[in-house]
C-alpha cells in the first residue's frame, strides 16, 4: 500500500493544462487547412484519396483524412495549419473556406437539459478502431474528461448523447439503431471521425457511408482519427462548458 | 516442403512460376508440414488463373527462415484439412463464406464474418448461456460472445465477429492509387505502421524499388513505437481489470507519451501518412532525434516504475497466474502468433525468422517464452516493451545517412504475386497482392494476426471462471476490424 502511495508521488500530477491553455500539439500536426480555392489544382483534387476537394476547390473536412497529399502537390492552394478547433454543429460548417465552425452556437436545448452532467454512450460501427482509441484517451488522467462532468456510460438508457465512430457497416446498422432507440429522448448524436461523418475511406464499401443517413447528427468531429484535443474541444463547445 | 516454391519475404514472382501440385499431394504436404508445429500456415486462399480456381497456400518454416508457396486446382469443393490439421479451420470457414468453396468434412463451416444466429449450445437444466455484444459496455469495437456456463464456469466460448466488416480487400482492388496505402493502414487502425511497412514492401517488390537504409530504420522505429504504445496500454488495462488502479492510471497516460512520439515524427499519433512506397515522407532530423531521445529517456523509467509496481503486487499476480492458460500443444495446433503465441512457447517472431527492412541488421532482444497464462502474456509484453525501447534508442543514435524516399514507380509488374510478412505488435501480419495483365491489383489479401488468435482466446476461456473473461481478453487484446476487414 505504501509503495502505491510513493508511486503516486513519484509519477506526479500529469493532467494537461487544456482548456485553460492551448493543447500541446506536434509541429507536424495537420489541423484545419487554409484553402485558396482559385489556386487549388486539378492534381490536388485528383490526389485526394477520399474525394474531399470539390470542383470549386473547397475541402469538405467531413471527408478529409488529413493525409496532406493535396498540400504537398499544391502548396500554393492548400496549407494545413495547427488549428485544432475542427468540430462543427452542421455539415455545411465543415467546408473550407467557409464559416469558422467555432463561432456557431451549440444546441440550447442540450445545454439546458444536460447542465453540468453530460453522459455519452459510444458505438463503434465498422471503423478501424483508431477513433475509439483516441476517444478513450480522454478518460485517462492526461485529459480527465470527468473534470468537465463528461462521463462515458455503459448503458444507452443512461446516456444523453451517442458518439458514433465508423462508417456504419451493414452488419452494425441494426445494433446502432437499437442503441439509439434505447436512449431516453431527447438525445443527441455526435459523429466522430471522417468515417462516421461521410464514410471516409469506406463510403463505397459494405457500409452506410456515415451515420447521417441513419440518425440526425448534432455534432461533427472531423479527423482520421480526431486528435484527443480536437474531440475534447468539440465536446466542451457542445455542452457550452465555461 | 517438396515441390513447393521457396520464396523470400517481401518479394514478387510471376503467378505462372508458382508450382501446381495435384490436390492429394498438396494436402498431404500441408498436413505433414504443419502437423508437428514445424511450419505454420500464413495464408490459404483461392487464386484465379486462366479462369480456373486454385488454392494457394503460403507457409513459413521458422527454423529454416524460409517461406514456401504452392497451388493446387480445386473446383467448388475439396477434402477438408481441418480434421487432420486444425490450423486450417478458420481459413476453410472463410473460403466457404467468401467464395463458396466447400471444405468437405470440416466440422462446422459457419461464417466467420456474419452472425447467422446459430450458436453452439449445451443441453441441460443447469446450463446457463451468457450473450454479450455486439455493443459492449466500454468504448471498444463490436463483437458477439456466447458463453456456455454451469454456474461460474465457462465450458465453451464462441466468438462471433463480422460487425466491423467494411470490404477492405475489395476496395483495394483496381489501379494502385493514393487510396491504396490509407486502406492498408486502416485495416486495423492500431497497427498502421506495420501495415504500411508491409504494404509498401509489396509495392516496392512489384515495382523493383530499393529503399535507403535510413528509410528502413525510420519505418522500424515507427513499428516499435507502435508496439510499445499498444503493449503499455494493454498492461495498464490489465491492471485496471483487476482493479489495480495505480498502474492502470499511469499506463493510460504513458501510452499517450509514446503516441505523441510517433506524432512528433509524422504528425499523426498512429503513424499514418508517413510510410510511403519508396521510403518515408518525414525525416528525423538531428534536432528532432535529440528531442525524441530526451523524451524517451524521461518516459521509459516512468513506465518501468509503473509496470514493476504491478508485477510486484501479490494481489495482481494472484489474479494473473494460472488464469486463461493456453498450452503449447493447443497454441501450435491452432496456429497462435505474436506475443500470445510466444507466451505459450511458440517461438515465432518474424523480426528474426523472416527479417525484412531494418530488422535484417538488428532487431530487439527476444523475450523469454512463458507458460501460456495471462501472467505469461503480460510478461512477454513487458519484456518486448523494453527490448523495443532499447532498439528505438539505438536506431535513433545510429540513423544511417541516405535518401528519405527513392522515386517509386507505381506501375506494378503484371501477372505477379507479391508477399510480405511483418511482425506487427499482435504478431504475424501477412499481406498479398496479385496483379492482373495490366498491372492493376487483381486481388488483395490481408491476414491480420487476430485472424489466427481469436480462437486462442476462446480456448483460454475453457474451464475458466466467467469473471476472468476481461483479463483473458485484455491479455490478447485482439483486433475486430483487422479480422473483419
Amino acid at each position: 500500500m505504501l509503495k502505491a502511495f510513493m508511486a503516486r508521488l513519484r509519477q506526479g500530477y500529469r493532467t494537461g493544462k487544456f482548456p485553460s491553455a492551448p493543447p500541446v500539439l506536434p509541429d507536424r500536426f495537420a489541423g484545419r487547412p487554409e484553402v485558396f480555392p482559385e489556386k487549388v489544382s486539378d492534381e490536388a483534387r485528383n490526389t485526394c484519396p477520399v474525394a474531399a476537394i470539390s470542383e470549386s476547390g473547397r475541402i469538405d473536412l467531413g471527408r478529409c483524412i488529413f493525409c496532406g497529399k493535396c498540400a504537398k502537390v499544391c502548396p500554393e492552394g492548400i496549407r494545413f495549419t495547427e488549428e485544432y478547433r475542427l468540430g462543427a454543429f452542421s455539415h455545411e460548417a465543415l467546408t473550407v473556406p467557409g464559416v469558422d465552425p467555432w463561432q456557431e452556437s451549440s444546441n440550447p436545448e442540450l445545454r439546458k437539459l444536460c447542465g453540468k452532467s453530460f453522459k455519452i454512450r459510444q458505438v463503434s460501427a465498422g471503423g478501424c478502431a483508431a477513433c475509439e482509441l483516441d476517444f478513450n484517451v480522454l478518460n485517462t488522467l492526461a485529459w480527465d474528461i470527468g473534470r468537465f462532468g463528461i462521463q462515458v456510460v455503459a448503458s444507452p438508457r443512461h446516456a444523453d448523447a451517442l458518439l458514433v465512430t465508423g462508417p456504419v457497416s451493414d452488419n452494425m446498422r441494426l445494433a446502432l439503431e437499437k442503441t439509439y432507440n434505447a436512449m431516453p429522448k431527447p438525445s443527441f448524436v455526435i459523429a466522430g471521425g471522417a468515417c462516421a461523418i461521410s464514410g471516409g475511406l469506406y463510403g463505397e464499401g459494405t457500409t452506410a457511408g456515415g451515420v447521417e443517413s441513419i440518425l440526425p447528427v448534432d455534432m461533427y468531429v472531423p479527423g482520421c482519427p480526431p486528435h484527443p484535443a480536437v474531440m475534447l474541444e468539440a465536446l466542451l463547445r457542445l455542452i457550452a462548458y465555461r | 516442403m517438396k515441390n513447393f516454391l521457396k520464396l523470400k519475404n517481401c518479394s514478387a514472382v510471376k503467378v505462372e512460376t508458382l508450382p501446381v501440385l495435384p490436390f492429394a499431394e498438396f494436402r498431404q504436404t500441408l498436413i505433414e508440414s504443419t502437423g508437428k508445429g514445424k511450419c505454420r500456415v500464413s495464408a490459404f486462399f483461392p487464386l484465379q488463373k486462366s479462369s480456373e480456381t486454385f488454392l494457394c497456400a503460403l507457409l513459413i518454416d521458422p527454423e529454416e527462415h524460409s517461406l514456401y508457396c504452392a497451388l493446387s486446382p480445386v473446383g467448388n469443393s475439396f477434402l477438408s484439412l481441418t480434421p487432420e490439421a486444425p490450423v486450417f479451420h478458420w481459413f476453410e470457414r472463410e473460403l466457404f463464406e467468401k467464395y463458396g468453396i466447400k471444405a468437405e468434412g470440416h466440422p462446422w463451416l459457419k461464417p466467420i464474418r456474419k452472425a447467422d444466429g446459430e450458436y453452439f449450445t449445451m443441453a441441460g437444466d443447469a446450463v446457463n448461456e451468457v450473450a454479450v455484444g455486439p455493443v459492449h459496455a466500454g468504448v471498444i469495437e463490436p463483437g458477439h460472445f456466447r458463453f456456455q456456463c454451469m454456474g461460474e464456469k465457462v465450458y465453451s466460448l464462441e466468438i462471433s465477429l463480422g460487425y466491423q466488416s467494411r470490404g477492405v480487400e475489395k476496395l483495394l482492388e483496381g489501379k494502385y492509387s493514393s487510396r491504396t496505402l490509407p486502406l492498408f493502414e486502416s485495416a486495423a487502425g492500431d497497427t498502421a505502421a506495420a501495415a504500411a511497412t508491409g504494404a509498401c514492401a509489396l509495392i516496392e517488390a512489384l515495382s523493383g524499388t530499393v529503399i535507403s537504409e535510413r528509410a528502413q530504420q525510420i519505418r522500424a522505429i515507427l513499428i516499435e513505437l507502435e508496439r510499445v504504445a499498444n503493449h503499455t496500454g494493454d498492461l495498464g488495462a490489465l491492471a485496471g481489470d483487476v482493479a489495480y488502479l495505480p498502474t492502470a492510471s499511469f499506463c493510460g497516460r504513458i501510452r499517450g507519451e509514446y503516441l505523441n512520439m510517433t506524432a512528433e515524427i509524422c504528425g499523426n499519433r498512429f503513424g499514418r501518412n508517413c510510410i510511403i512506397p519508396g521510403g518515408v515522407r518525414y525525416d528525423i532530423e538531428p534536432a528532432r532525434c535529440e528531442k525524441l531521445l530526451a523524451h524517451l529517456r524521461r518516459v521509459n523509467p516512468e513506465l518501468k516504475h509503473a509496470l514493476d509496481l504491478m508485477f510486484d503486487s501479490p494481489t495482481v499476480l494472484d489474479r494473473f497466474e494460472n488464469t486463461g492458460s493456453v498450452s503449447l500443444e493447443t497454441a501450435r495446433s491452432i496456429g497462435l502468433v505474436g506475443p500470445a503465441g510466444r507466451a505459450s512457447g511458440v517461438k515465432l517472431d518474424l523480426r528474426y525468422d523472416l527479417p525484412s527492412g531494418a530488422y535484417k541488421n538488428s532487431a530487439p532482444k527476444q523475450a523469454p517464452c512463458g507458460a501460456g497464462d495471462v501472467l505469461s502474456r503480460a510478461k512477454v509484453r513487458y519484456h518486448e516493451i523494453f527490448a523495443s525501447l532499447e532498439f528505438i534508442e539505438k536506431t535513433l543514435i545510429d540513423l544511417a545517412q541516405g535518401e528519405l524516399c527513392t522515386p517509386c514507380i507505381t506501375a506494378l509488374q503484371p501477372d505477379s504475386i507479391a508477399f510480405s510478412l511483418t511482425e506487427a505488435w499482435r504478431g504475424e501480419l501477412c499481406q498479398i497482392i496479385v496483379t492482373d495483365t495490366q498491372g492493376n491489383i487483381d486481388q488483395c489479401r490481408i491476414v491480420d494476426p487476430s485472424f489466427h488468435n481469436w480462437f486462442g482466446l476462446a480456448m483460454a476461456l475453457r474451464n475458466e471462471e466467467i469473471s476472468n473473461f476481461p483479463i483473458c481478453n485484455k491479455s490478447f487484446n485482439l483486433s475486430y476490424c483487422g479480422h473483419d476487414l
